[in-house]
């Protein structure tokens, strides 16, 4: 994209992850979201001398399967670095975090534009450290109060190479790494509580010029906000170099309200990290069997999902796209379809009735009450014809919400919605309805074909939607062509 | 190794720690000492070495993934020199 002027966009991003893991990462405090202030603390957390971290297990191994998601090379040998700073929401006064040896390298995603235009993000790298605690600046006092639930939950820092170019690509890109975290079950994936955060660095230059002055935005606390945050910088650095002025390279902050971004104030006039290896967490060797044992857990990605479901069940991409938003309901589609091999119907059912069902409920699918398999049972009940579409989505689905336990086929009869396919009976009623109408009878025989439509509303009416509409056109046609 | 004034209100500064100015020349001297006596070490060669990076030799000391809270609230705030309600108080911090 190019900005006003001819400029290009230079957009990298650093996605930061809270790991869903019990524990955090190197002490066995609660790792939850909420709950009261310094509630999950042990001496580990607040930094009491002589403590030392031991590393959770299952943060490495989430670290690994995002990494191999992300078709990352994982890096065998694994030390720990300190990052140093003097801030109270991490008392130790360094993060341990991971410098020189990242769990993952390399790796990216590939993400479809708006314009069907595909484009792989590349990844820079994946490394695992711990989250800071919270603090809370009280306006007017000249103290800060420190809650250390959040210090040392598992994180992982997702960094991609400077390669995106419109905060469209940006917010794709979020959302194929949150769906990507959600089917790993590796964290649910929520901006607003801060379980996946974003920063973006944007600058701008001329094509074929060097990179210009990096802004670093942060606080976006969500994928939308994300892509104001980037607009709005793109227009502010634009205005910058219109006047001839300097961009700076700095932290700036998003304010969600008025959709601007405002220089944070620093003390530090050099940030100076001293990065060096953290000498209380012994090393980490990742083995063959380590890497395959994760292989074996991992579930069928969205993208392949989606791609297996327009290759194999012949499903429109829009169609694969939604039923793999999320893993449970694609889980819920593979689940009906081995009751029933109508793909599309099946489909049809979960993106209309079920979903709008489930976002009337405010639930998920988790919480949907029909079995896949009385789903499949339903729409074999319209695909043979025993009970018409609308029926079965208007008074049957609802039915069956309601007394999940009971069969398909026997509600419909209690209902009365079993259409009858016998001709005869549907013959009788096309006998009487024309019978009360000879004037509309002679006047379809002079040509106002249109009239089947009257005719086959009265036959309906008559039935109480219990007959086969199709049937029923066929056989009011018929009989109307005999009596030339 | 020289050490100037910058260099020691940088460190300073990193610390966190004020350093009354009547103290530099002194500082100095000291910084320089000990870093002229640690880069004695300089004249070995360690090219061909690899790293230390934790005294132990152990590799994949891990923990599994057993959540415990070890401390109360009570216990952790006890000994934190400011505190307001639940939370530890510190002295106002912008960044």
């Amino acid at each position: 994209m190019m900005s006003r002027d001819g400029y290009e966009v230079v957009i990298g991003l650093e996605v930061h992850v809270q790991l869903a893991t019990e524990s955090k990462i190197f002490s066995s405090d609660v790792n939850s979201f909420g709950g009261n202030p310094n509630e999950n603390i042990s001496a580990v957390t607040i930094a009491h001398p002589g403590t030392l971290p031991l590393i959770n297990k299952k943060a490495v191994d989430y670290a690994i399967k995002m990494g191999l998601a992300l078709g990352c090379t994982i890096n065998r040998e694994l030390i720990f670095d300190r990052k140093n700073y003097f801030y109270p929401d991490l008392p130790k006064g360094y993060q341990i975090t991971q410098d020189t040896t990242p769990i993952c390298v390399g790796g990216g995603l590939e993400v479809v534009r708006e314009d069907g235009q595909k484009k792989f993000i590349e990844l820079t790298k994946i490394h695992l450290e711990e989250d800071a605690g919270k603090s809370m600046h009280v306006e007017g006092e000249d103290y800060t109060l420190v809650d250390l639930n959040r210090a040392g939950v598992p994180l992982i820092e997702i960094v991609t190479e400077p390669v995106l170019r419109t905060p469209e690509e940006a917010a794709l890109f979020l959302a194929e790494i949150r769906k990507i975290i959600r089917y790993l079950g590796i964290s649910d994936g929520n901006m607003e509580e801060g379980s996946m955060r974003c920063d973006a660095n944007v600058s701008i230059r001329k094509a074929g010029e060097p990179l210009g002055s990096k802004v670093e935005v942060k606080n976006m606390n969500s994928i939308r906000n994300v892509t104001r945050a980037i607009l709005f910088e793109i227009e502010r650095q634009t205005d910058l170099k219109q006047c001839g002025k300097t961009i700076f390279s700095e932290t700036r902050t998003f304010n969600p309200t008025r959709g601007d971004t405002t220089g944070m104030r620093t003390k530090e006039e050099l940030n100076d990290y001293r990065y060096f290896p953290e000498p209380d967490i012994s090393p980490l060797s990742i083995d063959e069997e380590w890497i395959r044992r994760l292989q074996a857990e991992m579930p069928e990605l969205p993208q392949q999902l989606k791609a297996r479901f327009e290759n194999e069940y012949g499903l429109p991409a829009y169609d694969a796209g939604v039923l793999t938003e999320e893993k449970e309901i694609a889980d819920y589609f593979l689940d009906t379809i081995g009751h029933t091999t109508s793909y599309k119907a099946v489909s049809n059912w979960l993106m209309g009735p079920v979903k709008s069902y489930l976002n009337e409920k405010g639930i998920s699918i988790q919480a949907f009450p029909l079995a896949p398999a009385r789903l499949a049972d339903l729409l074999a009940l319209v695909q043979s014809g025993t009970v018409s579409h609308t029926a079965a989505s208007q008074q049957l689905f609802g039915y069956l919400l309601e007394h999940p336990d009971e069969s398909a086929e026997e509600s419909a009869r209690k209902l009365n919605l079993v259409q009858e396919g016998n001709p005869d009976r549907i013959l009788a009623l096309v006998e009487e309805v024309l019978g009360q109408h000879p004037d509309k009878v002679k006047a379809y025989l002079n040509g106002k074909k249109a009239l089947t439509g009257m005719f086959m509303g009265e036959v309906m009416k008559k039935a109480g939607g219990t007959i086969d509409p199709k049937e029923t056109s066929r056989l009011i046609i018929e009989t109307l062509e005999s009596k030339r | 190794m020289k050490i100037n004034r910058e260099t020691l209100q940088k460190l300073a500064h990193l610390a966190r720690i004020e350093i009354d100015p009547s103290e530099e020349k002194g500082l100095i001297k000291d910084m320089e000492q000990i870093i002229s006596w640690v880069e004695k070490l300089d004249e070995l060669d360690t090219g061909q070495v690899k790293p230390i990076t934790n005294m132990s030799f152990e590799v994949n000391a891990m923990r599994e993934d057993t959540a415990q809270n070890t401390l109360t609230r009570t216990e952790a705030l006890k000994n934190a020199p400011d505190r307001s309600g639940d939370f530890f108080k510190v002295p106002k911090v912008l960044d």
